[in-house]
């Protein structure tokens, strides 16, 4: 087995378990945030918050994301790292449009940069929510208390326009990202073939149409209502 | 109709002594190349007018000449096998470039191809990954009567798509990674599709690609580019069958 994770095909594999984990992760997550534009009393976003810092399920699913993400991070690079090593001496000129997407060719441009939406975002919203809910306003919902996570997150893309813009490259960067990871994800477990390729493709762009919409719909709706 | 003539010509070319060699670019003029020449034949005109001059001919590898034994490997322009598509470098011709153009040819670049001279690299690593496990075992004894064993027609022909693979290397040149995934997942899928290739199957996925990248490749992230420049067009759809006959062979050891 240790073999396994040394070969080429396995370092890949883990690419494209955390990555397809992650696509599951936010899908569940961007249902979760449009809830914050169809109820502007903001109850249920609040429930829906609520509901997901209070369960034991998502509780445990938690730090399992935590370490999806991170393996998904660093493996990235150190895949990166040696796939450019693969080549120690560069061609002089290049003409990489007509073979293949830029996007797939800069899939660690796109994480990374992915990643520096990550962190500012962790920061304003999981550890206000996570180690320091005294500094929210708290609100009754049907007789039960909970932090107010709506206008936690509201406020801030009311207030600030620097930041709807933020969230929004963020929601593009990660339709780009995940136009090529879907499918090249089914496609690193062996699931595709002549028939399912371009389907598999097909699925791809709609998909990452949706997240990339879902996502930047938030910020603007607030942009442009408030 | 009388071909067009290129004028001139600028060619940029790659020039290295041995593999020891720093190497570096050279530019040579070339004038009055007709349209409806091969790229090789230029290169042969080229050379002549070096050898006349006192000059060392540029060395480039090349066999066949007619699309089949995959030595003709140049990257011209950025591209594998040059601005063509679905063709070998002794397969373009002329007319598809401008008068005028500066032309640039690189050899493979790859750490599993190091350049022995000018714009010849040494491919022996694909040679030891097919020593690695692209062969199947054949009894000895009598020829077997045709058809004896019945392979369905789809299979057949997914196994002649996969077998067309010439060898050249020009996946692994235009991949942004110098993979070796696709001419890996050619040889596999073959074999892979037929009967005969059936009892070493778990063992050649393995062997072959524990010997890919030992040789130095780099992993693929399915961005397509190989499919594109392969002169043979053979399908990525043979690296996700690569993976799954990999995952297999792997899951149940
Ligand atoms: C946060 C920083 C991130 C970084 C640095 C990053 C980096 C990368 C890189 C470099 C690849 C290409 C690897 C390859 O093709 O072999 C990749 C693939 C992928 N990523 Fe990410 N990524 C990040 C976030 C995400 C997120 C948030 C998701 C999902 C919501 C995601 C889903 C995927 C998928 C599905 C793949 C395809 C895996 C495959 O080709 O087998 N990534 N990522
Ligand atoms: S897969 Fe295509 S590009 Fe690669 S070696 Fe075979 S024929 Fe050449
Ligand atoms: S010389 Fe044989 S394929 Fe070009």
């Amino acid at each position: 087995m240790s073999k396994f994770f040394t070969a080429s095909i396995g370092r890949k594999l883990i690419m494209s378990l955390t990555g397809l984990f992650l696509v599951m992760f936010i899908a569940v997550h961007m249902t979760v945030n449009l809830f914050l534009i169809f109820d502007d009393s903001g109850e249920l976003f609040n429930r829906a918050a609520h509901f997901m810092a209070t369960n034991p399920a998502v509780k445990i699913m938690e730090p399992i994301l935590g370490l999806g993400f991170l393996i998904h991070i660093l493996w990235s690079f150190l895949l990166e790292y040696e796939n450019w090593r693969a080549r120690p001496v560069k061609y002089d000129k290049k003409n990489p449009e007509v073979a293949s997407s830029w996007t797939s060719r800069n899939m660690l441009v796109l994480g990374a940069l992915i990643l520096v939406f990550l962190v500012v975002h962790i920061i304003q919203f999981f550890w206000v929510i996570k180690f320091n809910p005294e500094s929210m306003k708290s609100v009754v919902i049907q007789g039960v208390q909970m932090e107010d996570t709506y206008l936690l997150v509201s406020d801030l893309f009311k207030r600030s326009v620097v930041y709807d813009i933020f969230y929004v490259i963020g929601g593009i960067l990660l339709g780009f990202h995940l136009s090529h990871g879907f499918w090249s994800g089914f496609h690193t477990l062996g699931l595709s073939n002549k028939n399912w390729m371009s389907r598999l493709q097909i699925i791809s762009r709609v998909y990452a149409i949706i997240i990339a919409v879902g996502f930047s719909v938030i910020p603007l709706y607030f942009l442009i209502k408030f | 109709m009388a071909d067009k003539i290129l004028k001139k010509l600028n060619i940029k070319v790659w020039r290295q002594n041995n593999a020891k060699d720093k190497g570096k670019f050279e530019t040579y003029t070339i004038e009055n190349i007709s349209t409806g020449s091969s790229f090789l034949e230029m290169l042969d005109i080229l050379n002549n007018k070096l050898i006349l001059e006192g000059k060392d001919p540029i060395a480039f590898d090349h066999d066949c000449r007619e699309g089949i034994c995959g030595t003709c490997n140049l990257y011209i322009n950025g591209r594998a096998h040059g601005p063509d598509t679905e063709v070998t470098t002794c397969q373009l011709h002329m007319r598809k470039f401008n008068d005028g153009e500066t032309i640039t040819i690189e050899p493979w670049r790859s750490k599993a191809f190091p350049v022995i001279k000018d714009l010849i690299v040494d491919r022996n690593a694909f040679e030891k990954i097919l020593q690695a496990g692209g062969f199947i075992s054949v009894n000895t004894g009598g020829v077997p009567d045709a058809n004896t064993i019945p392979v369905a027609y789809e299979d057949a022909e997914e196994s002649m798509d996969a077998a067309a693979c010439i060898g050249c290397g020009a996946c692994v040149a235009a991949c942004k990674n110098a993979s070796a995934m696709l001419f890996v997942a050619a040889k596999v899928s073959h074999l892979a599709k037929l009967p005969q290739g059936k009892i070493e199957a778990k063992k050649r996925a393995r062997n072959m690609i524990a010997k890919m990248d030992e040789l130095g490749f780099g992993g693929c992230t399915n961005t397509g580019a190989c499919e594109v420049e392969c002169p043979k067009s053979i399908s990525i759809t043979n690296i996700a069958r690569l993976n799954r006959e990999y995952l297999k062979a792997r899951f149940s050891e």
